[in-house]
C-alpha cells in the first residue's frame, strides 16, 4: 500500500468537511473492500476518513413501523439482532450470507450500501425493502438512491448515516452465491407489504433492480408457483467466468421462488 | 502515529504508519509469526484473529483499528490457567487430526474458538457455514470439522467446571 494520511473525526460535519476538503479522499467504514482495494493499488487516496469514532452510527432502533440500522453497523450485529430477527427474519437473514464469519466482524450495512457492488447482498434488501437511506444533509428513497455499476445518488461530501426499513408483512432473501467470493451470482429479496411486494435483483445485472412482472404476480398471489413462468429477458445481464446471462436470467427466477419460499416459512 | 491496544493480555504501544496491515505489525515488527499469511486477498483465513472478541482478517485490517482495543492471536491462546494445557480446541485439532500441513490451522483455531464461543450448542452445518471463510489447501476438511465439534464440546464442559 502506499502512504495516506489518517483521519479518525469523531463528529459527521468535521467527518464531511475533510471529504469535501481533501481531494481524492475516501471514507473507510469496516473497510472490506477498500483495503483490499488499497493493496492491490488499485486506489491511491492520499488520505482515509475512518468513521469508526462516529460511535452513534452504530447500532439497531426500533422506531415501532420501521427499524433503523446505523451505517456503521456490522453485518454480524444486524444478523444476530433479535429484533431484526423477529420484525424483518429476511435482512436478518440476508446479514448472516454476507461473505464469512470475519467479514460480518468488520464489513457494514453502509458501506455495503455506498459502494454497490453490482453483486453485493445488501442492495437487494435495501431495495426490495423500499428503504430509505438517511445521509449527513438529507433522505434518499431506495428507488432513486442504486443508480448501476457502483453508482449511487451520493453527491460529494454526502455521507450515509443510517438505513429506516419499513416492515413488511413476509420478506425472504435467496441468494446462488459464487463459491470462492461468497457473493451473489444472483440474489433476490422479496417483500410483501399490505399495499403490494416488491421483488429486487443483486448479482444478475450492473446493478440492483427490480421486477416489475413478478411484483404484479406475486401481488396477486404470494407463492412461487406465480412467479415460475415468468423468465425475465438476458437483454443487459452480466455474462462473466462465473456465468452467461442466460443462466443469470434463469436462476432470477429460481431464486425469486426460493425467496418466497423463505418468506412464508 | 501511536497505537496503544491490549495484545495477548498485555498492554502494548507501537510506533506504526498508518498503512500498516495487522498482520503486517503481528509478524513484521512484533515477531508474533503465528498468524500466517496465505493469500493476502481475504480469502484464505490464515489470518484471522480475535479483535474484541470477534474474528477478523488481520490482513484486511488497518492498524488504526487497533487503538484501544483488545486482540488475541493464536500465541495468545492457552487452556485453562496454571494448567500448562493447551486451549481445549488445539488440543481436540490435535486428537482428531485436524491437521496436515498445519498452514492455514491458526486461523482455523481462531475462528473455530469465535464460532464455539458465540454459539456453544454448535451443529455441524453451523461449523462448516462458520468456516466458509477459512480455506485449508490439503483439504482436509472432514477432520477440522470433527476437531471442531469436539472442541466446542470440549469447550462447553470447560466452562461447566
Amino acid at each position: 500500500m502506499k502512504p495516506f494520511a489518517y483521519h479518525q473525526p469523531d463528529q459527521i460535519p468535521d467527518a464531511a468537511k475533510l471529504l469535501t476538503s481533501i481531494e481524492d479522499s475516501k471514507l473507510v467504514a469496516g473497510g472490506m473492500t477498500l483495503i483490499p482495494t488499497l493493496k492491490q493499488r488499485l486506489a491511491n487516496p492520499p488520505a482515509l476518513i475512518d468513521l469508526s469514532k462516529l460511535g452513534h452510527l452504530k447500532g439497531i432502533t426500533d422506531d415501532g413501523d420501521s427499524i433503523t440500522v446505523g451505517a456503521m453497523t456490522p453485518h454480524a450485529q444486524v444478523a444476530a439482532s433479535k429484533l431484526v430477527q423477529t420484525k424483518i427474519p429476511g435482512l436478518a437473514a440476508l446479514a448472516s450470507m454476507i461473505g464469512d464469519p470475519a467479514v460480518r466482524s468488520r464489513g457494514t450495512i453502509g458501506g455495503s450500501v455506498a459502494n454497490n457492488d453490482p453483486a453485493a447482498d445488501y442492495p437487494a434488501g435495501v431495495l426490495g425493502l423500499g428503504a430509505t437511506i438517511v445521509t449527513s444533509t438529507r433522505e434518499i428513497a431506495a428507488d432513486r438512491f442504486f443508480l448501476g455499476l457502483f453508482e449511487t445518488a451520493l453527491q460529494p461530501g454526502e455521507i450515509i448515516t443510517a438505513i429506516r426499513f419499513p416492515l413488511p408483512l413476509k420478506a425472504g432473501y435467496a441468494k446462488f452465491k459464487a463459491p470462492a467470493s461468497r457473493y451473489a451470482l444472483v440474489g433476490v429479496f422479496v417483500a410483501k407489504f399490505a399495499d403490494g411486494v416488491r421483488v429486487a435483483v443483486t448479482g444478475a445485472g450492473p446493478g440492483v433492480f427490480r421486477v416489475p412482472p413478478m411484483e404484479m404476480a406475486l401481488s396477486e398471489n404470494f407463492d412461487p408457483s406465480a412467479i415460475a413462468a415468468i423468465k425475465i429477458d438476458n437483454d443487459g445481464l452480466t455474462s462473466d467466468i462465473h456465468a452467461e446471462a442466460d443462466y443469470r436470467a434463469h436462476l432470477v427466477t429460481v431464486m425469486a421462488k426460493r425467496a418466497v419460499d423463505a418468506a412464508l416459512s | 502515529m501511536q497505537i496503544s491496544f491490549t495484545l495477548n493480555g498485555r498492554p502494548t504501544t507501537v510506533e506504526v504508519e498508518p498503512a500498516t496491515l495487522v498482520a503486517e505489525l503481528l509478524r513484521e515488527q512484533l515477531s508474533l509469526t503465528g498468524t500466517h499469511i496465505g493469500c493476502d486477498t481475504s480469502q484464505c483465513g490464515a489470518c484471522v484473529v480475535h479483535l474484541d472478541g470477534l474474528p477478523v482478517k488481520s490482513c484486511t485490517l488497518l492498524v488504526p483499528a487497533l487503538d484501544g482495543a483488545t486482540l488475541l492471536t493464536i500465541e495468545g491462546l492457552q487452556g485453562a490457567p496454571g494448567s500448562n494445557r493447551m486451549h481445549p480446541m488445539q488440543e481436540a485439532f490435535r486428537e482428531h487430526h485436524g491437521l496436515q500441513c498445519g498452514f492455514c490451522t491458526p486461523g482455523m483455531l481462531m475462528t473455530a474458538v469465535a464460532l464455539a464461543t458465540e454459539k456453544p450448542d454448535l451443529t455441524e452445518a453451523d461449523v462448516r457455514h462458520g468456516l466458509e471463510g477459512n480455506i485449508c489447501r490439503c483439504t482436509g476438511y472432514q477432520n477440522i470439522v470433527v476437531s471442531v465439534m469436539a472442541g466446542a464440546a470440549a469447550m462447553n464442559a470447560a466452562k461447566g467446571e
